[in-house]
Parts: C-alpha cells; structure tokens; sequence
C-alpha cells in the first residue's frame, strides 16, 4: 500500500466533508500512513475463491406487512433541528454559485 | 454502601421480599454517583428525577402484587450510544451534544417496561471509537481500580460505573470489544451477545455489521438475567435473529454448581505469548487449570486467519463507520457551524456548514476512521483491501467453524494487558488498537463471546479479563462456563474480586 500524502489526506477529507486545517493535517496524516501500513498486509491473504462476508449471520430481505404502525410527528421529527421552518428543516443554500 | 454491593439477583430478590424499596435502592445508587462519580467520571448525564419517579412506579407495582418483571426496580445506567427518550444522548461527542431523541431504542423501551429506573447515560468514546473512553469529547472516565488509569473503552463508562457500585447493571455495546475489553479491565462481568440477538435499533450506529448491544454487570447471573431483558427478536431491526433466546439464567445458575464435567474447552494458540502481559497469561493458565480441575477437557485449537483479523477490521469497521457518520450532516439534528467565509466569499453553502460542522463536532479519532474509511471505499483501493478484509471475515468463521468441532467453548484472555494509564497510547492509535486484537474475532464472525474477571496481575495488582466464546446463538454455553469459573475463583478469593477494589468515597484525582 502506498503511503499516504498530505494531499490525499485533504483529498479524502473534502470527500467526507471534513474541513481540516493545516495544523489537523500535520498530526493526521502520518498516523494514518502509520496505521494503513500495518493494515496492508491483508492484500493478498485470502485466495481468488474465498467468497467475501458482508455479514456474521446470513440474511435475506425482511419484509413487513404494508401497514401503517406509529410514527414521529413532525414536531417530534423536527425537535432537534438546528434551524426549520413551516414543519420543514432549513437548510442553507444547496447550489454553489457556479450554477 | 450494603446494599450498593449486592449482585441485581440480591437485589431483585429483597425487592420481591419486601426488604427494600426500589426508591431506597435508586437513592443509595444516586447518592453513590453524587460521593465518588467527580472522580470516576462514568457518567455523562444522571437523572435522578426520572430515576426515582421510575422507582416510585417500580414500588407501587411491587405493593400491588404486580412486578413487571423479576428485574422490576433495580436501577440501571446505559451507554450515551443508546436513543433515550426525553434525555440527551451524546455518543460521547460534540457533535451531538444537547440532543434529546425523540424516541427510545429497543433496549431502552424494554427496560422501561422491565421497569428497571434509568439512572442516567454513560461515558464512552466518540461513537464507542476507542479502547480507553479517552476520546471521549467530554473527558476521559477513571478506572475505580486506580484512577490514573483506563476503565477500557468504548464502554468505560458502563464498566467502571458498575465497578464503582454506582448502579448495579449497565447496558454496554461491543463493535470490536467495547463490552469486553472495559469488562476485563475493570473487574466486571461483560458480554456481547450473538449478532442479532439483541435490537440493534435506536443504537446509533459505528459499524452495522459488527455492532451490539449487550450487558454490563458484576456477576455472570446478573448478565443472564439482564440478557434475557433486552435481548430477543425486534421487527424494527432488519438483522435480528426470529427466535427465541437459549435458557440464559438457567445455564448460569447450572454453570454456578462448579461443574463442567464433559465440557471440551479450546485453547486458542494464536492469542497468547509474544504481546500478552506474563500476569494477564499467568492467571489465565490458573484459570484453565480451575476449568479443568471442574471437569472439563482442555484442547488447543489454532485459528491462524486471526492474525489478519486486526487489519480486516481496520478496513471493515471504518468502512461502515465513513458511511454511517454521514448522517451527521448539520441539516436534521445536532451541531451546526455556520462558516464566517465561504470559499467563494459568498453566503456558506449547505456543503460549506457540513465540513466547518464535522470538523468542529468531530474528535482526532473518528476523524481518522472517516477518512480511512473513505479510503478504503475509494475506486481503486476497494477490491485489493476492502473486498480483502470481506474474505479475511471468511477465513476467520472457517476457523473458528473448525476449532468448535473440537471443543464446546474457545478461551484466551480478554485483552493483553490489564489497564494502562490514561494519556498513554492515546496519540498512538496503533498502539491502541491492539488492545482489541483478542476480541475483534468473535465480532467479525458474529458469535457471541464473555468477559469474567480472572484475578489481579501479580506485577500490577489490576484485573484481568477472561474470554469465553461460544458458536452463533450458543450464549447459554458462556453463561454456564463463565458461571462456573466465577464461583470457583470466588471460592478462592474469598469473596468477589471487586471487594479487593480501592473505597473511593473521598477520592479525588
């Protein structure tokens, strides 16, 4: 596994929509190659034909009768939001200035 | 301070008798939080109104000839990780901090209906990312056997709070030993069920595919009891097992006669030696020895895919852990930070207010498994580590598969070393990670596994843990074995372990 930039690390933040600072970059990127590192010894562990586990206990769909039970009201939904409006969250402006 | 040191059984016993009041009980456990909890730090919220008009409801109950169940009044904490109605529930970050759920998890709702009073939420690491509760946003939790010291983590919290005596139950989640690590540590008894068995509903979730709920508490019987309270199918959660639990206190109050006569034990090879402390392996060793001298028949089995299982865990968990702590996006609920700025020197965009939110709300830890995670899902990287790490999950249940053709249970110690002190590895995560590396396999094989304390390391004097796993929904089997363990060892000490814990009324840090 190739070790990791500083660049990538701010790459990888900006697609999960973390904003971090040069200072935060400075301490994380290093650990991050020190920790992806030690996890690269996987590549290649298990032969072509292992099938792949995507989870402990093998599952199908779970299906529910099409029924109406219980729900949040709006109110209750809405109680933690940072900001709403007319039993809506509000939201700030979703389209950049490009478009 | 005698009544805070009776097992829940005990205490559900002189409730049932008439001998107490859930109302005296709630009180004693909240005066106790109030004496010793400024240097303990296990809990991040307590309730006492809600906790005592619960218990008030418990006794009235109880005087009407109507419990709600054998549990009904014995008071209970429960890990900031877990949606409680009505009272704020953090995940131990900042994120969150301030925000009341409109709803109660699974577990929470069956405690309510158990009647078992909430004394309040627990301290744990950021979205229980952690093996120490240090990341926790609002400050580390103290370990009762010596303040200087981790109570384990992510569930510090629960685990040291029962080990404290400031509630006598606790509900815990383990993803990759968040139960049993901090059980191990701390002196206390701690499970992680079998995937499925307990609603995962109303837990908010790190990774979905290794995640559960389980039980917290100072004795093995109590863990049964409290299992069978909050464990069983729940159609609002899509990977709950649909059938009915094993007879769980019945195989502990079976296992508490001492005898395992037929019982195949496995040793297993690859957790033990280079990396485990010689105490934590000496009163592991003795405890073998007890397990055998109760009848059972000692194997070693070797599993040897566990050498890979730190790393396929290190892939899966932060895997699931970057998708699901999307969701805290500044727009439905918690923290918002509204930049001064934008980029483009206009009013911030929604995208704007989600990173300045998740930089602000984020501790170090969850950010580095957000951005290893979107690693390891980024095209390119995905078949040769991701999709790696899925198959290692394989080769480990295969292993596992084959080494409970040999033996009933496998065993090892809990975690390599008893507790370190806190500050320690806490700018190492490596370092830290490896605290799990005996625990993570029974998570990525979803089988259920038990921690019960083992005795004091001789070099340190602090507790050792002692694993017990058993097949998928075999649990009653750790129930029996670890109740027989427990009472041959008490038998020795003399007692329970937590009675050679320090007092700490009065203790400052």
């Amino acid at each position: 596994m190739p070790e990791i930039s500083r660049d990538e690390v701010r790459h990888l933040a900006d697609l999960a929509r973390i904003e971090l600072d040069d200072a935060e970059l400075d301490h994380l990127a290093p650990q991050l190659s020190v920790i992806l590192e030690s996890i690269a010894s996987i590549a290649g562990v298990a032969a072509a034909d292992i099938p792949p586990t995507s989870h402990a206990l093998p599952l199908t769909n779970v299906y529910r009768d099409d029924v109406v039970v219980p729900c949040l009201t709006a109110e209750q939904a809405l109680s933690g939001a940072p900001a709403s409006e007319q039993q809506r969250f509000s939201v700030p402006r979703i389209l950049g200035d490009e478009q | 301070m005698s009544l805070l040191r009776k097992s829940a059984a005990e205490l559900a016993a002189m409730l049932a008798a008439g001998e107490t009041t859930s109302v005296e009980l709630t009180q004693a456990c909240l005066d106790r939080i109030a004496a010793v909890d400024g240097a303990v730090h296990a809990f991040l919220h307590v309730d006492a109104e809600g906790a005592l008009a619960q218990a008030a409801a418990s006794d009235a109950r109880r005087a009407a000839g109507t419990p709600a169940s054998e549990l009904d009044g014995v008071p209970i904490a429960v890990k900031d990780v877990l949606a409680t109605q009505g009272l704020p529930t953090t995940c131990g970050s900042k994120i969150l901090e301030g925000w009341i759920p409109p709803y109660d998890a699974t577990v929470v709702a069956r405690l309510r209906a158990a009647g078992l009073p909430i004394l309040g939420k627990t301290n744990m690491d950021e979205f229980a990312m952690g093996s120490s509760t240090e990341h926790s946003a609002y400050g580390p939790t103290h370990n009762p056997w010596d303040l200087d010291r981790i109570p384990g983590g992510s569930g510090g919290g629960s685990a040291a709070a029962v080990a404290a005596f400031e509630a006598p139950l606790a509900i815990g989640t383990d993803t990759g030993g968040s139960i049993r690590q901090p059980g191990a540590v701390t002196g206390t008894v701690g499970l992680k069920p079998t995937y499925g068995g307990i609603s995962r509903y109303g837990l908010v979730a790190m990774a979905n595919s290794l995640d559960q709920v389980g039980p917290v508490t100072r004795t093995v019987l109590d863990s049964a009891l409290l299992h069978e309270v909050i464990g069983g199918h729940d159609p609002l959660d899509s990977t709950s097992i649909d059938q009915p639990l094993p007879a769980l206190v019945a195989a502990a109050r079976e296992g508490a006669s001492g005898d395992l006569s037929g019982l195949r034990v496995g040793v297993i090879a690859e957790l033990r030696g280079e990396g485990y402390q010689a105490g934590v392996q000496q009163r592991f060793d003795e405890a073998v020895a007890l397990l055998v001298g109760a009848g059972a028949e000692v194997v070693e089995v070797s599993c040897p895919s566990f050498a890979h299982a730190l790393a396929a865990y290190y892939l899966i968990m932060p895997s699931e852990a970057s998708s699901n702590l999307a969701r805290f996006d500044a727009m439905r609920y918690g923290l918002r930070v509204v930049p001064d700025v934008a980029k483009n020197g206009g009013s911030p965009s929604a995208e704007d207010v989600m990173r300045a939110t998740r930089d602000a709300g984020f501790g170090d830890e969850v950010k580095r498994r957000i951005i290893l995670g979107t690693y390891a899902l980024s095209s390119g990287y995905y078949d040769a580590y991701y999709g790696q790490a899925q198959k290692v999950r394989t080769l480990i249940s295969q292993d596992f598969a084959a080494a409970f053709e040999l033996a009933d249970v496998l065993v090892s110690p809990t975690a390599p070393t008893t507790a370190f002190r806190i500050g320690e590895k806490l700018d190492d995560p490596l370092a830290m990670y490896l605290n799990d590396v005996a625990t993570i396999p029974a998570n990525l094989a979803g089988i259920p596994g038990l921690s019960v304390p083992a005795g004091l390391a001789p070099e340190d004097g602090l507790p050792v843990g002692f694993q017990v796993l058993a097949p998928a929904l075999a649990d009653d089997r750790l129930y029996r074995v670890g109740a027989a363990l427990e009472a041959l060892l008490e038998k020795q000490w003399g007692g329970a372990l937590l009675d050679q814990a320090p007092a700490l009324e009065g203790a400052v840090r």
